[in-house]
């Protein structure tokens, strides 16, 4: 097994320049969760010409619907979900300067082509393993679109949260590179 | 007549809600470690090792082992000699929804109106249920809490009988393949063949409840469900869609009488963390 970088957010470009495909790392800092229902509302927003209610440039994304907490907990389990119902979206927020997305599951080609272009990275957490994923998450807050419960946007605060680089900013994809290598 | 209360039947999918998102069962859990045993690929066995240890953590905190705890799939075998008193069958399975999700801290998933408004009912409900009448005097209740990622990758074909088994193992075999890393694989694959087009995916769904790994007990589907998970294990997806020997850990098969002229084929996936619970009141 590789060694695990240790990175930080906000991404820089150098951060993300340093990332290739199939590198496993932890990530310190804060990210902010959304999927479905707020990932339309975000671009309807930019759509709209109205400012976005969380600063993108520089941010990551985590595709995630948390379960409750519990008394004590910061938050309940809070695996991925997959990435790809948010395909039509996230082009448009890494045109704004999002520069993360941390998911499961490939992407499109037009969200490869706008990584590359945006010099963006996309991260794999391991889908089902929500409870483990929990402990690396310090704090947890609402900071948009509370009506959308599970769905709202989260600010967390992570310490070491693992993941594993799959798509870098060149457009390698370990979802195209690792099944090729095990086929029959 | 035995009576039983629906405050019973309340209580039981309370707890059933709660410990088939907690509780990963002992049969699901056999196949990931022997799936991290076959598996080669470096990231495969990092992905088995956190599952397990994910499922462990789960089960000794008492919390759900993914966020996503599904919509409840509720499957009740009532007696034919049981009388329920104290209100409706389906409140109460919905009323047991509602307070396992809730007293459990598991996520609220449903939305409403699915096409226009799609806004969180917030409480989980409405549960899908299916309601078969038995012989005898108990109810049997299952829950099958499904996540929406497995859900959304599974397919139905209606097949031409001269198909045949050539053609569900093509169609079940692309279904899962094609699906790469989206439904968390390893996965779990049910597969409904024959009846009617709705039936073919009620079973497909019902089969994903078995034992996990159990043959069918007809032989020659026994032997489909072999041929069908090596192939499946041959595509290369692996652990997470990023490559590896293990992508499915069982495939079952439920079969029903069908029409002369027809064959449909439905199949439902369910994510390594395969969750059902049961109990018999």
């Amino acid at each position: 097994m590789a060694e695990i970088k240790k990175i930080t957010t906000p991404l820089t470009p150098e951060i993300v320049g340093s990332l290739k495909a199939g590198d496993m790392v932890a990530i310190t800092g804060v990210i902010y969760t959304g999927r479905d229902a707020a990932h339309k509302k975000l671009v309807e927003t930019v759509k709209e010409g109205k400012p976005l209610p969380i600063e993108i440039e520089g941010q990551t994304i985590y595709y995630v619907g948390p379960c409750p907490a519990q008394p004590g907990q910061a938050i309940g389990s809070c695996g991925p979900t997959t990435s790809g119902r948010m395909d039509a979206y996230a082009p448009i927020l890494m045109d704004l300067g999002q520069k993360g997305m941390i998911g499961k599951g490939p992407r499109s080609k037009s969200v490869v082509e706008s990584m590359v272009k945006n010099k963006a990275v996309y991260f794999a957490a391991i889908g089902g393993a929500g409870a483990a994923i929990a402990r690396s998450v310090k704090k947890a807050d609402v900071v948009a679109y509370p009506e959308l419960g599970p769905e709202a946007i989260y600010r967390l605060e992570v310490e070491e949260f693992p993941c594993i680089v799959v798509i870098d900013s060149a457009g390698n994809d370990l979802y195209e590179l690792g099944p090729a290598q095990y086929k029959a | 007549m035995r009576e039983i209360k629906t405050d019973r039947i309340i209580d039981t999918v309370e707890k059933l809600c709660i410990d088939a998102n907690y509780n990963l069962g002992e049969d699901v859990e056999k196949l990931i470690r022997e799936g991290m045993a076959t598996e080669e690929s470096v990231f495969g066995k990092y992905i088995f090792e956190q599952i397990l240890d994910n499922v462990k953590l789960a089960r000794n905190e008492k919390i759900a082992m993914c966020q996503d705890t599904g919509l409840a799939v509720v499957y009740i075998e009532v007696g034919q000699e049981v009388h329920i008193t104290g209100g409706s069958l389906e409140e109460a399975i919905n009323e047991g929804v509602r307070r396992g999700y809730k007293n459990g801290y598991l996520r609220k998933s449903a939305v409403d109106d699915p096409l226009f408004k799609r806004v969180n009912t917030t409480d989980n409900t409405p549960a899908i249920i299916y309601t078969d009448i038995v012989p005898g005097d108990k109810i049997k209740i299952m829950v099958v809490p499904k996540g929406g990622g497995a859900e959304n990758m599974g397919g139905i074909k209606l097949l031409k009988p001269s198909d045949g088994v050539q053609g569900v193992i093509d169609f079940v075999v692309k279904t899962v393949t094609e699906a790469g890393g989206n439904p968390c694989p390893p996965v779990v694959v049910g597969v409904g063949i024959g009846g009617t087009m709705d039936k073919a995916t009620v079973i497909a769904k019902k089969a994903l409840a078995r034992k996990a790994g159990q043959p069918n007990e007809n032989p020659d589907y026994a032997r489909l469900e072999k041929e069908i998970l090596e192939k499946i294990n041959k595509s290369g997806v692996g652990p997470q869609g990023l490559g590896g020997r293990v992508t499915a850990l069982a495939v079952h098969i439920e079969y029903f009488p069908t029409h002369i002229a027809t064959m449909p084929v439905a199949v439902n996936l369910n994510c390594h963390a395969s969750r059902h619970a049961e109990a018999t009141i």
